[in-house]
């Protein structure tokens, strides 16, 4: 038990004379040690200090600004000096891929390395919103990593298609192929649709209606094989997907492939020559190269 | 004789002449009304002789000889490796110790480390006390090198409170002056050993002193002589007593039956002024000397019982063992004892050591056991792994041939410090082929191989194929063997191949 301050009325330990700060928990008392002097100068010398602060560093919020130091310090501007020096230290590899050629900068390790590596961020920032964080594609937006391209794998080609893109009104070099909508301006009825159908099926390896292939066969050489080829090959000249294969942009099932012949399709694509820089598309080219489907 | 006299000048002799009592009071004294801040009691620590004090001069040299040396070290470890014993390599990001090298991926040799230093700690405090702190912890083996300088440049105790009461003269501020500064020099030898052990340290060492080192060998010098200069020679025991934690979790490490110094009250009390020819069988052996706590470096008294501030350096053991010699009583009125012992004695039971105890038997195993993991995690480190990540985006490729290719990110970590040929297999799925993208593509093998340089980390991407046809299942298990081709050695990974769902 505690005895009685008789001064101040506070309790003091037995065991240690010391008065204690009154209040017990689970019967344990607090002793109301002093502080050390000098931890007490400590504390106002950080008082002190951190007014060194207010003075030196950006620190109160005034009505529609803030108290901006001494020497205007703002770590924004300190992120921007970050990547101008990054930048800076970038320039003599980004000045050897400017002069490289594409084909030079797959065959060499060094300058592969850092085009992928940028690549891969620049591909994350402005691609992967619709062809997927992986290139994996979505519907209506080709998957890039398989072997199939409808405007060409080698890259050239695809550094072409990233510089002018699709179907846009930015480039003059973008692709353009507009397949016909044949249901919607009625060259084909809907029977005719349904038996091409079936035929792209056939040739596709998929199993459908052999009597409405073989009544398709001939409104498909008569109407689609001009740009898709006599065996659905493909051509990537005119823009048009390969039909003999197990990859499809909008569905390969009977009813995407009647909805595709009726309707067309046609997506677009951005000139990113437009709005990024030739180095940035260079890189993008090699890093889409390097998926797994580049020629 | 001088006995049983208040002793107001203190002789600071040395302790064969006479025996003084002295005039001092404990920092901590019992009872006293304290205000809401304290200014700082000065201390000035008695010179001792003795077992424990020889013991703490030996401790010191060994620890402070280990600090200073090691990094000066060698060890050969053959062309392009660093030949220092002890490095911590940042760039490079190594850690080398002797034969042991380790990677930033195998830090949990250091956590395990840092776990047994945790329970060795434990179980020395629950055998003996706070050990650590009375002789190897570095607040306490600097600061004694301190008051070790003190007492070489201004003498003991009497000469250090006779300086400190004078007046400023020139022979003061000589005094003063010389201290400060053997002091600085050995903060800043204490900073400059800690940069070595950063980089190499000859090499280092050149560079600081031709001012061509880098500015954080610098800084971390000018740092760490700062808070040594601060912590050892002017803060000391405050330190101990109001900045460090571990005093306050020792407590909870210690029981009834843990060693500690403490003062044989039974034996002590009622303590009394020496007197010749006294009946030693009517009063207590202690003389209230206070020899014990004139050579505290806390400044307490360790009659009051065992105390938070007290780092249990032993030194009032000596001194008090020294005074019970001259008055013919036997030593050992303060000791290592334990509260048990204590007990026993009012009792009068006899008194025994009980070192192993469930809790100290336990502390043991556990760290034995982390011990022998570690050792055995040591032995049978591989210098070869692999990591084989499975792309989420897409999980699998179609491709026009009706083939499903799945991507893997593919690294090989080489920590043999030669370079090393490699062969990849598979097993799980028969018939796929492996392709490394690279600059120089390696087309579709079924068993590719690999040239990775000396104490690298490899990273490739590898394309694997399965024909069109082959996949009944929408995933297989698949397991990448990777086969040194000179010793065999291999190193595996279980990973998965994706198809579409059937």
């Amino acid at each position: 038990m505690s005895d009685q301050n008789p001064s101040e009325g506070r309790p003091v330990d037995d065991f240690t004379g010391i008065e204690t700060t009154g209040h017990v928990w689970d019967g344990i008392r607090e002793l109301d040690n002093p502080l050390p002097r000098w931890w007490q100068w400590i504390f106002w010398g950080t008082v002190v200090w951190s007014i060194g602060y207010w003075i030196v560093y950006p620190a109160w919020p005034l009505i529609s600004s803030h108290t901006t130091g001494m020497f205007g310090y703002s770590s924004r501007a300190e992120v921007a000096r970050d990547i101008a020096d990054a930048q800076e230290r970038q320039k003599v590899h980004l000045d050897k891929l400017k002069d490289a050629s594409l084909e030079q900068i797959r065959t060499d390790a060094g300058l592969r390395e850092f085009a992928l590596a940028g690549g891969r961020s620049a591909f994350n920032v402005n691609c992967s919103q619709c062809h997927g964080s992986g290139a994996q594609g979505f519907i209506g937006y080709p998957n890039l990593n398989d072997d199939e391209w409808i405007w060409g794998g080698t890259l050239d080609a695809i550094s072409h298609t990233i510089t002018h893109g699709i179907r846009n009104a930015d480039s003059d070099e973008a692709h353009q192929s507009d397949m016909p909508a044949f249901g919607r301006d009625e060259l084909l009825d809907k029977a005719q649709i349904g038996d091409v159908a079936d035929y792209v099926l056939m040739i596709s390896g998929q199993s459908g209606d052999g009597a409405a292939a073989q009544r398709g066969k001939p409104l498909y050489e008569e109407n689609c094989a001009a740009c898709h080829g006599d065996a659905g090959e493909g051509n990537a000249e005119l823009g048009a997907p390969a039909l003999n294969n197990g990859i499809w942009l909008y569905g390969g099932d009977r009813q995407a492939i009647v909805d595709t012949i009726t309707n067309s399709r046609a997506g677009v694509m951005p000139a990113w020559g437009k709005i990024l820089d030739d180095v940035t598309v260079k890189k993008l080219a090699i890093y889409v190269h390097s998926l797994g489907g580049g020629k | 004789m001088n006995l049983g006299v208040i002793d107001k000048t203190d002789t600071g002799s040395t302790p064969d002449e006479n025996l003084v009592r002295h005039e001092v009071e404990a920092v901590n004294k019992k009872g006293e009304r304290p205000p809401l801040y304290a200014p700082r009691k000065k201390i000035h620590p008695k010179r001792t002789y003795g077992f424990f004090r020889t013991f703490k001069w030996w401790v010191m040299a060994v620890t402070l000889g280990i600090y200073y040396i090691t990094p000066w070290l060698r060890w050969d470890r053959g062309p392009g490796a660093p030949d220092q014993a002890v490095l911590i390599d940042m760039p490079g990001r190594r850690f080398y110790f002797f034969f042991i090298e380790i990677w930033p991926q195998e830090f949990f040799y250091i956590a395990g480390l840092l776990i047994m230093a945790g329970l060795g700690l434990f179980l020395v405090t629950t055998a003996v006390g706070r050990a650590w702190c009375g002789y190897s912890c570095p607040q306490t083996v600097w600061t004694d090198l301190f008051i070790w300088v003190e007492r070489f440049v201004e003498g003991d105790r009497a000469a250090r409170i006779r300086l400190d009461k004078a007046p400023m003269s020139a022979s003061k501020a000589f005094k003063r002056v010389i201290k400060h500064a053997i002091w600085l020099v050995i903060a800043m030898g204490t900073g400059g050993a800690w940069v070595f052990y950063f980089a190499d340290a000859p090499t280092l060492f050149v560079d600081l002193v031709t001012l061509n080192a880098a500015t954080v060998a610098y800084a971390t010098v000018a740092v760490l002589t700062f808070t040594t200069y601060t912590l050892g020679g002017l803060m000391r025991e405050q330190v101990c007593t109001y900045m460090c934690p571990w005093p306050r979790i020792q407590g909870a490490m210690m029981d009834e039956e843990s060693l500690t110094v403490t003062y044989r009250e039974d034996r002590g009390e009622p303590r009394q002024p020496f007197q010749k020819n006294a009946d030693w069988s009517k009063r207590g052996d202690c003389i209230d000397c206070k020899a014990c706590v004139v050579v505290c470096p806390a400044g307490i008294d360790i009659r009051d019982g065992q105390q938070l501030e007290c780092i249990t350096c032993a030194l009032c053991i000596d001194a008090c063992d020294d005074v019970m010699a001259r008055i013919g009583r036997p030593r050992g009125l303060i000791d290592y004892d334990s509260i048990a012992n204590d007990q026993r004695r009012r009792t009068g039971e006899p008194t025994k050591i009980r070192i192993f105890r469930t809790r100290t038997v336990l502390y043991f195993i556990a760290w034995g056991m982390i011990g022998l993991a570690m050792l055995y995690a040591l032995l049978n480190r591989a210098d070869l792994d692999i990591n084989v990540i499975h792309d989420r985006n897409p999980l699998y490729t179609t491709l026009t041939d009706g083939s499903i290719r799945n991507g893997y990110t593919f690294k090989i970590l080489n920590k043999a410090r030669r370079e090393r040929t490699f062969t990849l297999s598979t097993t799980g799925l028969p018939g796929i082929r492996l392709r490394v993208v690279g600059s120089q593509e390696v087309g579709d093998l079924a068993v590719p191989s690999f040239t990775v340089g000396a104490d690298r980390l490899q990273s490739y991407r590898l394309l694997v194929t399965a024909p069109a046809g082959a996949l009944t299942s929408d995933a297989y298990d698949l397991r990448f063997v990777l086969q040194d081709t000179v010793t065999k050695e291999t190193a595996t990974y279980n990973s998965l191949f994706r198809g579409p769902r059937k």
